[in-house]
């Protein structure tokens, strides 16, 4: 069967302002955002900030309550099947049969695929997650990393276009995290693929993620391009005026509008230093004043704050 | 859909609570026959002591067909228990391991994923029942060997020749297939509600007693709701065995004495079969997967 890997400058991902709601919890608030073929998508956050959650919407488990999502350029509503026959994907937990044997969890899931996977494409997919030489064994007898590598196969068995992996490295050691890291650059880079993978912590991400978004009680805090976020030419600074709206205006409004990270829970640029002095005068011009500016040393500085603070 | 329900039966059978059921009803069946093969005269004794003085009975009263119709009576009973176990786990269980997700990201509606699971419970339900046929007729045949069946009813008593007999059993085993899928089809309703397996296994059962009370109290108010309750119906597989008379007062071969009763309660089965799916896809469909 023919397979397009490739969605060059198209949205594999389009998420337009959902929001899940639990009772009176705002679970998922509004959020948007689009992830572009071929890439690595970091999708960061606390626990308990709604990745989860998100995540099932995208996979239909949970029917958010306003909001629309497009997968493939499908509605997942509408197109539920047509566009999980091509997404493999972990969620939180690896949550596995202990009764069954690796391979015999990779059989049946290779059962409910409609494309035809053979025992060559299993075993290349015990190969991939290192689990070949275990491959008889009961999941009971398993680590939580060894689950999580087989969470890992069942989502990649049917070779899937798109990888949702949330929270993947929960429970493994560090150089089974090495071992994730390599695989999902392996997977964007030599096949292709996209990759949207959560987690906690920056660290994890920032080394795989060509995009970041960062979201905290169900908000999107921040996003953008890995390189750029993280470019140390460039300072990651908290303005405090006397008038935010206005400095939003002038910020919004000028040259300063890509230094933009967030406007939520107060007004975060990354900015490159040597333009610190023009924005000042800029808002300045604008009769707005500059209170203070806080600096943070780096992005996880700032995830920190924004996600313990904000 | 058929890959479905195979990766639901094979993980039914790969699972060791699963024989549970089945050896339970070997064991209670052999340890009956034996204690019949043993004593088993003296048990046909005290049947007959009613009527010894007004009847004189030939033949080897206490013969195949007569055990597995007092195993029956014995067991269908308590293997709706049996039943609960499996079905009511059916999707709680997944709930509770954290697999219903991984079931319902592949690319079939939970439609499909819930019939199947419920066609799969009724395939180890129809299963279990072929099992204990199959120890329960088959095998008591072949200990005690065969003869006429010999009935003692509340006020009267049935004779039905040996060669009348089968097609009854394969009727009997047949409709107790309907009740127990009954049961299979609660269980699975209430394993739909949950997500853990134990609430909807002790709430099968539960409802099953709560219910068999109802259908055999004669109070007036419960006699209004006697005829749609499912437990009313569950033990009229015995209909197979009570058999019309002509106007001598001899049987009639190869009838059945209320043949609408048995339509009636296989109607009403089948409709609480149909009634706790539906429930069960519509629940299933609108919840939100949070395990």
């Amino acid at each position: 069967m023919f397979r397009v890997f490739c969605y060059y400058s198209m949205s594999v991902i389009k998420v337009q302002n959902i929001s899940k709601h639990f009772g009176s919890l705002k679970a998922v608030d509004d959020l948007s955002f689009e992830v572009q073929a071929g890439q690595v998508f970091g999708f960061l956050g606390q626990n308990g900030s709604g990745k989860s959650t998100t995540i099932r919407m995208l996979l239909s488990l949970i029917h958010p309550t306003s909001g629309q999502i497009e997968i493939f350029g499908k509605r997942i509503e509408k197109d539920r099947e047509a566009i999980l026959e091509q997404v493999g994907a972990i969620i939180e937990r690896p949550d596995l049969y202990p009764y069954l044997s690796a391979r015999e969890h990779l059989e049946l899931f290779a059962k409910v695929r409609k494309q035809k996977i053979g025992e060559a494409d299993i075993n290349a997919t015990l190969e991939k997650v290192g689990l070949a030489h275990r491959a008889k064994d009961k999941v009971q007898t398993f680590s939580l990393g060894m689950k999580q590598r087989l969470g890992i196969g069942i989502a990649l068995v049917h070779n899937p276009s798109l990888i949702i992996l949330d929270e993947p490295t929960n429970g493994l050691d560090p150089q089974g995290i090495a071992d994730i890291r390599q695989l999902i650059q392996y997977l964007a880079k030599e096949e292709g693929k996209t990759v949207l993978v959560s987690s906690h912590l920056l660290s994890e991400i920032e080394q795989v993620a060509h995009q970041i978004l960062i979201i905290h009680q169900g908000k999107k805090m921040v996003e953008g391009v890995t390189k750029e976020l993280l470019d140390p030419e460039k300072r990651i600074v908290q303005i405090k005026t006397s008038d935010d709206a206005n400095a939003l205006k002038v910020i919004v409004g000028g040259s300063f509008s890509n230094y933009l990270l967030s406007r939520s829970e107060g007004i975060y640029l990354k900015i490159p230093t040597r333009e610190i002095p023009l924005l000042n005068e800029s808002l300045v011009n604008a009769e707005v004043a500059l209170l203070g500016i806080e600096t943070k040393n780096s992005l996880e500085d700032y995830f920190l704050q924004i996600t313990s603070n904000a | 859909m058929w890959s479905l329900i195979k990766v639901e039966l094979y993980k039914i059978f790969s699972r060791p609570r699963t024989y549970i059921a089945f050896g339970a009803i070997a064991a209670l069946i052999v340890v009956i026959q034996l204690g019949l093969k043993i004593d088993g005269d003296s048990y046909a004794s005290f049947l007959m002591k009613d009527i010894n003085d007004t009847l004189t009975v030939d033949g080897k009263v206490l013969n195949g067909y007569l055990i597995c119709y007092i195993l029956l009576q014995l067991l269908l009973v308590h293997v709706p228990l049996l039943v609960a176990l499996i079905a009511a786990d059916m999707i709680s269980g997944e709930a509770n391991l954290g697999t219903l997700r991984l079931l319902f990201t592949t690319p079939y509606s939970r439609t499909r994923w819930v019939l199947a699971k419920f066609i799969a419970a009724s395939i180890y339900t129809i299963l279990l029942l072929i099992w204990l046929a199959f120890l329960a007729l088959f095998v008591s045949m072949w200990i005690f060997g065969t003869d006429d069946l010999f009935l003692m009813k509340s006020n009267y008593v049935v004779l039905i020749e040996q060669n009348d007999v089968l097609w009854r059993y394969v009727g009997a085993f047949v409709f107790a297939s309907f009740a127990l899928l009954t049961v299979t089809s609660l269980g699975f309703l209430l394993s739909s509600l949950s997500s853990n397996s134990i609430g909807p296994i002790v709430g099968t059962m539960s409802a099953i007693v709560f219910f068999t009370i109802l259908s055999t109290l004669n109070i007036p108010l419960f006699t209004l709701v006697k005829p749609y309750l499912f437990t009313t119906h569950m033990n009229n597989w015995k209909e197979f065995f009570d058999i019309q008379v002509n106007a001598n007062n001899e049987a009639i071969t190869g009838s059945i004495l209320n043949i609408p009763k048995i339509k009636t309660s296989l109607v009403v089965l089948t409709l609480h079969i149909i009634l706790f799916v539906s429930a069960s896809i519509i629940i299933i469909k609108k919840k939100d997967i949070l395990s």
